[in-house]
C-alpha cells in the first residue's frame, strides 16, 4: 500500500542533505519494524520516493514522502500509528505530521508551488522596499551555470507572491529569535518547469550578497497542489489546500 | 561551560557537508557536566566522516560517560573551509555533541590511527585556543592525551601532549579519570604534580618525565627524571573481551561515513605474525569474543541503528573461530527487507574464505580484495605472509566462480630484500588471476594496489631503512610496465610514504618539523590534495635534520631506538629475531595453534590467548610445513 507521509524539519538536523535524509528514513522504517517494499531486481532499493528536494540548511513545515508498506496497514488505526512510531525513531527536529493512502500520482505531478519563509537581516538590508521592486519588476535574469552550461533564465515569472506583510504564527518555536530580529518575506514561486531556490530569492531581493550573509534561515511553509477548481498561476494562487487535508481515505 | 552553537549555527549554511558539526546521531548521549565530574572531549584528528566510526573513539565515549564522575564529547577535525570562518571570528574548536569549547575540558584525547594526522592534531589544539607546546599550558588548560596505534612510538608529539597511552583503553580511562578528578578536586596545582600521579598508572607515558640525550643524530640515552617514573612503560591489555561488550549503543551517524554500517569486534590481537604488519604485532595475544555475544550483539547492534549491515571486524576475520557458526546464524528479518548483509573486512587469501565471502554476500558481487602483499613466495617468507600462489589462484578461482567479476590485489613493494623479480611478480601473479577470471566472465578484471612500505616501530622490521621516493617509483613503474591487459595498477604516492615514514619512526626533534609543517599551512595529510611533499623536506632541513637518516638508514642492533623505554610487550630479542630470520626468508607459524615461540607478549603480561575452538579453522594456521590439519590439538585456552 502506498502511504504519503507530511513531516517537519526544523532546527539543527535542517543541516541534513537531502540524500543522507533518504538514508535515514531508510533506518527509521527498519527501527520502527515497518517492512518497506523493495524494487525487483539485482540490488533491490526499498520504494520509498521524496518529493521536492529541500535544500541542505533549508528547513520545512510539510516535507512529503510516499512509501510502499508491505505488510500493508491493516487498519486506519495502523496508519493513524505510524506517525509518532517514526517520529520516535527519527531525531529531534524531524516530526511526522500526518499518514494517508496515497493516490496513483507522484508527488512531483502533484505539486506545483511552495511557500517560503525567508529571515533577513533586518538592521543591514531595507528589505521592504526590496520587495517591493521585485513585485514590480516585470522580469528578472539570473545567470547559472548547469553541468558545465551557463543559462539565462528569467524567474521573475516563477515567483508567484512574494511579501512582508503576512501572519508569521505557521512559523514553528525555533524560529521565535527571528521573528523578533529579522525582517521576514514570505515568497510562493513554482516548482515545476524552472523551479525557484530560496537562495535565487535572495540574490534577485539582495544581487551581488552571498545569500547566505543576507538570509540568516529559511522555511518551507507550504506545498500547493494543483485543484482542478483553481489552477495556479502568477500571483493569483486560490483556493489554496493544504497537503494534510488532502486525500483522508479510510482504509481497512 | 557554555555552548557556541549560536555563533555556529549561522556558518553552517556556508560549508560543505554540515551535518558534519551537528551531532544528534543515533547513539548520541546527552553530556551532563557537573561537579566532581572529569570532562573529556574525544577527538579524532580527521574528518568526521573518517573519525565516526572509529570503535576505540566510542567504546572510550561510553565507558566514560556510563561513569558518574566523568562526561564526555566528541569532536573531529573541521574541514577547511569551516576552519577558515572560525579562525576568522575567533571560534575556538568545540564538540559536536552539546558545542562546548576544546578549552572548557579537562581532557582533550586524540586517537592516533596513523601518522600524517600529527599536524591536524596541532591544529585542532591551537584552533581550541589551546597552547601546542605542553611546556606552555597552565594548570587551566586541558590534558592532552594520545591513544591508538600511532601512540606506539609518541616521540614526534613529546613536545604537544602531556600524555600518550600505550594500548587498550577500556581500563586505563578509568583510572587516568581518578587521577584528573582527584587534582581537579585538589585544586588544579602544577601540571607536573598531576604528570607524575598519572605516570604511575601502568601504560601511561608522560615525555615529559624523561630526558633524552642525543649525540649527533643518535639517541643516546632516554632516561626518567624521577626514581618514581618507570623505566619503561609497557601497554595494557584487556584480557577477555567478553567482559567488554562495548559498543552498546554505536553511533549511527546522521551522514554517510566511510564505514557506513554497523561493526562488530570479533577478537582483537592477531598472531599471524606478518613482519611489516604493527598492528598485529601491537595488538598481542589473540582474544576472541564468544560466539554468543557476537550474535546478541549483531541483534541489538541492528535493532538499534536501523543498520541492514554489519562488519565482522578484526585483524583477519577468518580466523575467528566461530565464523561459521555466526554467519550462519545471521537470519531474514521479515520486517526488515530480508537479511543484513554481512561484510568481511580483511579477507584471508584462501578458498575457504570466499565460500565465506560468497555465502554472507546477498546482491551484486561486485569486487573482493586479497591481500598477497608480495610477488613472490621467497619474499612472501620473508615478510611471513605465508600463502603460497596456489593460495591465492584457488582463492580467486573461487571468487570468479561464485560470480564476482573484480578483483583488488593489496601489494607492498619497497620491502625487505625486494628485488625487480619479487616486483615483477606482482604483475605476473595479477596476469595469473585475470587468466582465471576469463575462464568465468569476460568482464573479468583485476586491481593491483601498491602501496610503499613503511617501517613501524614494534615490528622485526623496524631496523629496517625504507625505500627512497625515487626507489618507490621506479619499483612501481616496473610493475606498470608488466602489467598485461586486464590489470590495472593502483598506488599509493612514495612522497606520502616518505613522511610517513619520517612521523613513523622519528625522535623528539621530529616534532619541530610536524610543527613547522602545521605552521606552514600542511594540514589534512592524509589527503592527496593537501600533501606537499616539500613542505617536510624544507622543515626537516630547516631544523638541521637529515631526513634519510630517519627513513631511508638501517639500523644497527646496538643502537638506541626513540621508541625503546615503551613496550608492546615484544622482547627486543625475539623482534631482532624475526628480522634476522626474515633476512634468511624463515617463515613463523602461528602460534595460536602451534607452540609458543615466546614473543614476550603472554609471558610478561601473564595473558594466554583465548580462542573459542582448539581447532584452527580451515585453511589451517600460518606455518612452512608446519601446518597443523584441522583436529590437531593444540595448548591454547579454551572458552566452551
Amino acid at each position: 500500500m502506498k502511504v504519503r507521509l507530511a513531516y517537519s524539519k526544523v532546527g539543527k538536523i535542517r543541516f541534513l542533505g537531502h540524500l543522507d535524509m533518504a538514508h535515514l528514513w531508510e533506518r527509521a522504517f527498519r527501527k520502527a519494524k515497518l517492512g518497506v517494499a523493495v524494487s525487483a531486481g539485482f540490488t533491490p532499493r526499498p520504494k520509498l520516493s521524496f518529493g521536492l528536494a529541500l535544500p541542505t540548511a533549508g528547513e520545512s513545515l510539510v516535507e512529503v514522502l510516499d512509501v510502499v508498506l508491505d505488510p500493508a496497514p491493516s487498519a486506519e488505526r495502523d496508519l493513524d500509528d505510524l506517525a509518532p512510531r517514526l517520529s520516535a525513531v527519527m531525531p529531534a527536529g524531524v516530526e511526522v505530521t500526518g499518514a494517508w493512502v496515497a493516490g496513483p500520482q507522484s508527488i512531483q505531478e502533484d505539486v506545483l508551488a511552495t511557500t517560503w519563509v525567508l529571515a533577513i537581516d533586518r538592521a543591514a538590508h531595507d528589505t521592504a522596499a526590496r520587495v517591493a521592486a521585485l513585485v514590480a519588476a516585470p522580469e528578472f535574469w539570473i545567470e547559472r551555470e548547469r553541468k558545465g552550461e551557463r543559462r539565462r533564465d528569467d524567474i521573475r515569472p516563477g515567483i508567484f507572491e512574494l511579501r512582508t506583510d503576512f501572519d508569521p504564527s505557521v512559523l514553528p518555536a525555533d524560529w521565535r529569535s527571528e521573528v523578533s530580529a529579522s525582517a521576514l518575506v514570505e515568497a510562493v514561486v513554482t516548482t515545476s518547469g524552472r523551479g525557484v531556490r530560496p537562495t535565487e530569492l535572495v540574490d534577485a531581493l539582495f544581487p551581488g550578497d552571498e545569500p547566505w550573509n543576507v538570509m540568516s534561515r529559511v522555511i518551507r511553509t507550504h506545498q500547493w497542489i494543483e485543484r482542478t477548481d483553481a489552477p495556479c498561476a502568477p500571483f493569483s494562487v486560490r483556493a489554496r489546500k493544504e497537503l494534510p487535508h488532502e486525500q483522508r481515505i479510510a482504509v481497512g | 561551560m557554555t555552548s557556541l552553537w549560536s555563533r555556529v549555527e549561522p556558518l553552517l549554511a556556508r560549508v560543505r557537508k554540515p551535518a558534519r558539526y551537528i551531532g544528534c546521531e543515533d547513539g548520541a548521549i546527552e553530556p551532563r557536566h557537573g561537579q566532581g565530574k572529569v570532562a573529556w572531549l574525544l577527538a579524532y584528528p580527521d574528518v568526521y566522516e573518517v573519525g565516526l566510526p572509529n570503535q576505540g573513539l566510542q567504546i572510550l565515549y561510553e565507558i566514560l560517560n556510563e561513569r558518574p564522575d566523568a562526561v564526555a564529547e566528541r569532536t573531529y577535525a573541521p574541514w577547511v573551509d569551516l576552519e577558515a570562518l572560525m579562525r576568522e571570528r575567533g571560534i575556538p574548536l568545540f564538540s559536536v555533541d552539546a558545542h562546548r569549547a576544546a578549552g572548557d575540558f579537562d581532557v582533550i584525547a586524540f586517537n592516533l590511527s596513523a601518522e600524517l594526522v600529527y599536524t591536524n592534531v596541532l591544529n585542532m589544539l591551537d584552533l581550541g585556543g589551546i597552547p601546542v607546546h605542553t611546556a606552555r599550558r597552565e594548570p587551566s588548560d586541558p590534558v592532552v592525551v594520545v591513544g591508538g596505534h600511532a601512540a606506539f612510538n609518541p616521540e614526534p608529539l613529546a613536545d604537544f601532549i602531556d600524555v600518550a597511552v600505550l594500548g587498550e583503553g577500556e581500563e586505563v580511562v578509568g583510572e587516568i579519570n581518578d587521577v584528573v578528578r582527584a587534582w581537579k578536586a585538589s585544586g588544579r596545582t602544577s601540571r607536573e604534580g598531576l604528570w607524575r600521579e598519572l605516570a604511575r598508572i601502568p601504560g601511561v607515558y608522560v615525555p615529559s618525565l624523561y630526558d633524552v640525550v642525543y649525540e649527533g643524530e643518535r639517541t643516546v640515552s632516554c632516561t626518567p627524571r624521577f626514581a618514581d617514573v618507570p623505566a619503561t612503560v609497557t601497554k595494557r591489555t584487556i584480557s577477555d573481551l567478553a567482559q567488554w561488550d562495548y559498543p552498546r549503543r554505536p553511533l549511527a551517524p546522521l551522514t554517510e561515513v566511510v564505514h557506513d554500517r554497523l561493526a562488530v569486534e570479533v577478537f582483537r590481537g592477531c598472531t599471524r605474525g606478518c613482519r611489516f604488519c604493527q598492528a598485529g604485532m601491537i595488538t598481542r595475544p589473540v582474544r576472541e569474543r564468544p560466539a554468543e555475544q557476537v550474535r546478541t550483539m549483531i541483534t541489538r547492534g541492528l535493532e538499534r541503528t536501523g543498520y541492514n549491515e554489519v562488519s565482522l571486524t578484526s585483524l583477519s576475520t577468518a580466523d575467528f573461530s566461530g565464523i561459521e557458526d555466526v554467519v550462519s546464524s545471521i537470519v531474514p528479518d521479515p520486517t526488515a527487507c530480508g537479511a543484513p548483509t554481512v561484510s568481511l573486512p580483511s579477507l584471508r587469501v584462501d578458498a575457504f574464505t570466499v565460500g565465506l565471502a560468497a555465502k554472507v554476500a546477498s546482491g551484486r558481487r561486485s569486487g573482493l580484495t586479497f591481500a598477497p602483499e608480495a610477488g613472490t613466495w621467497r619474499l612472501r617468507k620473508v615478510i611471513n605472509k605465508l600463502i603460497t600462489e596456489a593460495d591465492l589462484y584457488g582463492a580467486v578461482e573461487s571468487a570468479f566462480a561464485n560470480g564476482w567479476t573484480r578483483t583488488k590485489l593489496y601489494f607492498l613493494t619497497g620491502l625487505p630484500t625486494e628485488t625487480d623479480d619479487d616486483t615483477r611478480g606482482i604483475a605476473e601473479l595479477a596476469a595469473g588471476c585475470v587468466a582465471i577470471g576469463k575462464k568465468y566472465t569476460s568482464r573479468a578484471s583485476v586491481t593491483v594496489s601498491l602501496g610503499g612500505f613503511v617501517p613501524k616501530a614494534h615490528t622485526p622490521f623496524q631496523w629496517f631503512g625504507q625505500n627512497g621516493v625515487d626507489e618507490l617509483q621506479r619499483k612501481i613503474n616496473l610493475v606498470r610496465g608488466a602489467a598485461s591487459r586486464g590489470v590495472q595498477v593502483k598506488w599509493h604516492d612514495p612522497r606520502a610514504s616518505l613522511a610517513e615514514g619520517l612521523a613513523s619512526r622519528g625522535d623528539r626533534r621530529v616534532g619541530r618539523v610536524i610543527e613547522r609543517v602545521w605552521r606552514d599551512g600542511g594540514t589534512f595529510q592524509e589527503w592527496s590534495e593537501f600533501f606537499v611533499l616539500d613542505r617536510w623536506l624544507d622543515a626537516a632541513a630547516a631544523e638541521g635534520l637529515p631526513v634519510e637518516w630517519f627513513t631511508t638508514r638501517h639500523r644497527t642492533e646496538v643502537e638506541i631506538l626513540p621508541w625503546q623505554h615503551l613496550s608492546a610487550g615484544l622482547h627486543r630479542d625475539f623482534l631482532w629475531d624475526d628480522w634476522r630470520a626474515s633476512l634468511d626468508e624463515h617463515g613463523l607459524p602461528d602460534c595460536r595453534w602451534t607452540p609458543c615461540y615466546d614473543c614476550g607478549v603472554c609471558t610478561g603480561d601473564g595473558l594466554e590467548h583465548v580462542v573459542a575452538s582448539p581447532i584452527p579453522p580451515a585453511g589451517g594456521s600460518q606455518g612452512t610445513g608446519q601446518d597443523l590439519a584441522r583436529g590437531g590439538d593444540v595448548p591454547v585456552v579454551v572458552r566452551l
